[in-house]
């Protein structure tokens, strides 16, 4: 084992578990409405938002009214996109007068977008002017990432309130995470990215004069290089705090202008994790009660460490097919060595391995490094990763609530065990939560594997494929595992961008999000009308080592169990074949 | 039910946009061009004032003058700064196996003698195909051969290999790396320090 490897992956988790804490008590006191210190500024912001926008923050909504005003916003949301995309045009803040975007691609973006998937369809320098990366998916990275927050906070408040018939207000949700959390922290991760050399400028593509002239394709000779700029720090800050993913450039966080340096990377990584790591410290400071917190965090490390070392262990292994070249693929301190096809020098093996993992756990879907050209068993490591839901740390909000609902599910399974009725923290779970808990436990499944089978099937779904073998099987079934839990990476072989896939991934990003989004929010509303159970000698306690491991092996299992058929289709056929020739 | 939140959705959108689609990037621009304008517009180099390049961004090399890079797979030309992309090659692809196959006998042609095991990033494809840097490994691997074809001492190359190389950050983060423009400049504007006939 490389020693460097392991500390910076020590490095990397102790910095995520200790900053859990201060964050996620912050972001309980704003949406407690308790005063921080931003509030002297920000505080005239927000009710000037309110008084203009005619919202009465003191005005609570039943769910329903809350899940109308959540749909509402992102519709406008997708709208707003799609039509930034096709217009861009005829609009400002367009230096490279890119034309308007195919309607089956801003379909897909703008539905990407809202949804905090961020696939790229897109190539962001090839495509996007200025005004749309912007105005359109900056202010997407945000209100996204705070739709799912504001999910997240009406479900917590479920378990809080007694008899109540309304779950909170939507836009004070949606307004708060945005001011008072998303921008500020956004606003200083820029300004560090900036240092190190990630461009942020309105200026057009500069052109310089080549060193050594080149050969293009054809043949001819070409002495310029265009280099690609525009405002991008100010958008990768949000894109990694957000859990979006989506890149300015194409390659996202591989791009040296997205991520120049070990520690611009390091930022860019700790982001990746850092507001679904604290929302659990939130939600135990918010149910008062700070050890279910801990023990929902406990839940998610005992997932995401193993496959965090296993990743960096054998990627660090290399490719057999070019150790029988000769290649030497040893590390040493002079040399990353291990598996570099689609890596960048500066990051090695260690910090792509730790990217690919916290990206997919995560429910970011940014890239350091191309998934594709990984070994197989560690291109599996992400594909499982989003599979399980995008629970282990998972979206902004959005992970949170799904492993809440996987509490549900857990504590339905042992109340079954031991003859009781099930609780979770003071409220009886019952028919009704677990209808809906089942339905964010099976939809996404259900897009993914219905997806993938109609995928291999249709010729011209078919031709995308890029890879031969088994490998071609993964890219779909990465494809759509990624759409279909709201991550946004790809196995960027798989030419995406043709009608089928435009449609079919949008489709299932958007039922991924809306689909669950609007159970959980009726669960909040059930849960919010019940009493709370005094705890008693039957009570089973939600915060102990047995029932951190019994929710870790509920989430395993349904996960496991459900791909395991494709994942063996896939890379682990493929491994065989690599291994065994 | 509908009806009341019309309002509010579309007045909170359109300020939630003016503040975070406008306002937040056009302070990030501000204040990035006070403190760091210079990276902030892409760290370019400039030769005789013009110019050449950016520090961060690769260039492509098969003189075997000058250092080598990664392999770059972007179209139409290769690392084309306007157009990012990787190879998307999987471990298994023969396509894969045949390049690198290729890199290496080009590596070997360029320099016959060099007997050392080829480092592994020299014929793999970066992620971005703008990779501006190597390891330390392939750069050596291949100063014997900058060296004979300029007429420069080996050590000459080393020190400037030395000079434009990058540790990890406070000796933890990241890999030591070098940076191939910086070399290749430093190279041309070194004056040759003994004839040979090659």
């Amino acid at each position: 084992m490389n020693w460097n490897n392991v500390i910076q992956g020590f490095i990397f988790l102790a910095t995520v578990i200790l900053l859990a804490k201060p964050l996620g008590t912050y972001m309980a006191r704003v949406y407690e409405g308790k005063p921080t210190g931003l509030h002297v500024v920000l505080g005239p912001v927000e009710r000037w938002i309110y008084r203009l926008s005619g919202i009465y923050p003191e005005t609570g909504m039943s769910w329903k009214g809350y899940a109308v005003a959540m749909m509402l916003f992102n519709g406008i949301g997708i709208a707003v996109v799609y039509a930034l995309q096709r217009l861009q045009a005829y609009l400002p803040l367009n230096p490279m007068s890119m034309p308007g975007v195919a309607p089956d691609l801003a379909f897909n973006t703008a539905i990407s977008f809202a949804t905090n998937t961020n696939w790229q369809s897109y190539g962001g320098e090839t495509t996007l002017s200025y005004l749309t990366q912007m105005a359109g998916l900056t202010t997407q990275n945000f209100v996204s990432a705070a739709s799912g927050m504001a999910v997240l906070v009406a479900l917590i408040r479920g378990f809080i309130q007694k008899k109540a018939e309304t779950i909170g207000n939507f836009w004070v949700d949606l307004v708060r995470s945005t001011l008072y959390i998303l921008l500020p922290l956004s606003m200083i991760l820029a300004i560090f990215l900036v240092s190190q050399g990630v461009v942020q400028t309105f200026k057009p593509y500069e052109k310089v004069t080549l060193l050594q002239p080149v050969m293009d394709s054809n043949g001819a000779s070409v002495q310029e290089q265009v280099l690609a700029l525009g405002p991008a720090a100010s958008q990768v800050a949000i894109k990694q705090l957000g859990t979006n993913g989506g890149g300015f450039f194409n390659v996202n966080s591989a791009h040296p202008f997205e991520n120049p340096t070990p520690v611009s990377n390091f930022l860019e990584v700790i982001a990746i994790i850092l507001i679904p790591a604290a929302l659990c410290y939130t939600f135990g400071y918010m149910v008062r009660d700070k050890r279910q917190g801990w023990a929902l965090l406990a839940v998610m490390l005992i997932i995401f460490i193993p496959c965090l070392w296993s990743c960096i262990f054998f990627e660090q292994q290399g490719n057999p097919l070019l150790s029988s070249l000769g290649i030497d693929q040893k590390a040493t301190a002079f040399q990353p060595g291990g598996n570099m096809e689609g890596k960048e020098a500066r990051f090695g093996i260690a910090n792509s391995a730790i990217w690919a993992v916290t990206t997919t756990a995560v429910s970011n879907g940014s890239v350091n490094s191309m998934h594709d050209s990984y070994t197989p068993l560690r291109g599996l490591i992400p594909v499982w990763l989003m599979q399980l839901g995008e629970v282990v740390f998972g979206g902004a909000g959005s992970g949170l609530y799904g492993m809440i609902a996987f509490a549900i599910i857990a504590v339905f399974i042992a109340g079954l065990m031991i003859g009781r009725t099930p609780e979770y923290l003071g409220k009886k779970i019952e028919a009704f939560e677990m209808k809906m808990a089942s339905l964010m436990i099976l939809i996404p499944p259900a897009l993914v594997l219905a997806g993938t089978a109609v995928a291999v099937i249709l010729p011209q779904a078919k031709a995308s494929i890029f890879n031969p073998g088994p490998h071609g099987f993964s890219e779909v079934l990465y494809a759509f595992s990624s759409a279909a839990n709201n991550n946004g990476s790809a196995f960027g072989g798989l030419s995406a961008n043709t009608p089928f896939y435009n449609i079919a991934l949008g489709l299932a990003m958007f039922f991924a999000r809306y689909w669950l989004a609007i159970p959980m929010l009726a669960v909040a509303g059930s849960l919010s009308r019940k009493k709370i159970v005094p705890v008693s000698q039957g009570t089973l306690p939600t915060h102990t080592p047995l029932f951190i491991i019994f929710l870790a092996m509920v989430v395993l299992i349904v996960g496991a169990l459900t791909f395991f058929p494709a994942l063996v289709l896939g890379p682990i056929v493929e491994h065989f074949m690599l291994h065994h020739r | 039910m509908i009806r009341e939140h019309v309002k509010p959705a579309i007045v909170s959108f359109l300020l939630l946009t003016f503040i975070t689609g406008i306002l937040y990037p056009l302070s990030v621009t501000g204040i990035a061009r006070v403190l760091f304008s210079e990276r902030a517009n892409g760290s370019l180099v400039y030769r005789d004032g013009n110019p050449i390049g950016s520090l961060l961004i690769g260039q492509h090399f098969d003189d075997p003058k000058y250092l080598w890079g990664r392999i770059s797979l972007t179209s139409p030309v290769r690392f084309n700064a306007a157009a990012s992309s990787g190879s998307n090659l999987g471990p298994s692809n023969s396509v894969l196996v045949d390049a690198v196959k290729a890199r290496i006998e080009a590596l070997k042609a360029a320099d016959p003698d060099n007997t050392s095991p080829i480092p592994v990033d020299l014929v793999t494809s970066s992620a971005s195909g703008l990779d501006p840097h190597i390891s330390l490994v392939a750069a050596y691997y291949q100063i014997p051969r900058v060296a004979r074809l300029r007429g420069l001492s080996q050590d000459t190359v080393r020190s400037i290999v030395r000079k434009h190389s990058s540790n990890r950050f406070l000796g933890l983060l990241g890999e030591p790396v070098v940076n191939v423009l910086k070399v290749n400049l430093d190279l041309d504007s070194s004056k040759m320090e003994y004839n040979t006939d090659i």
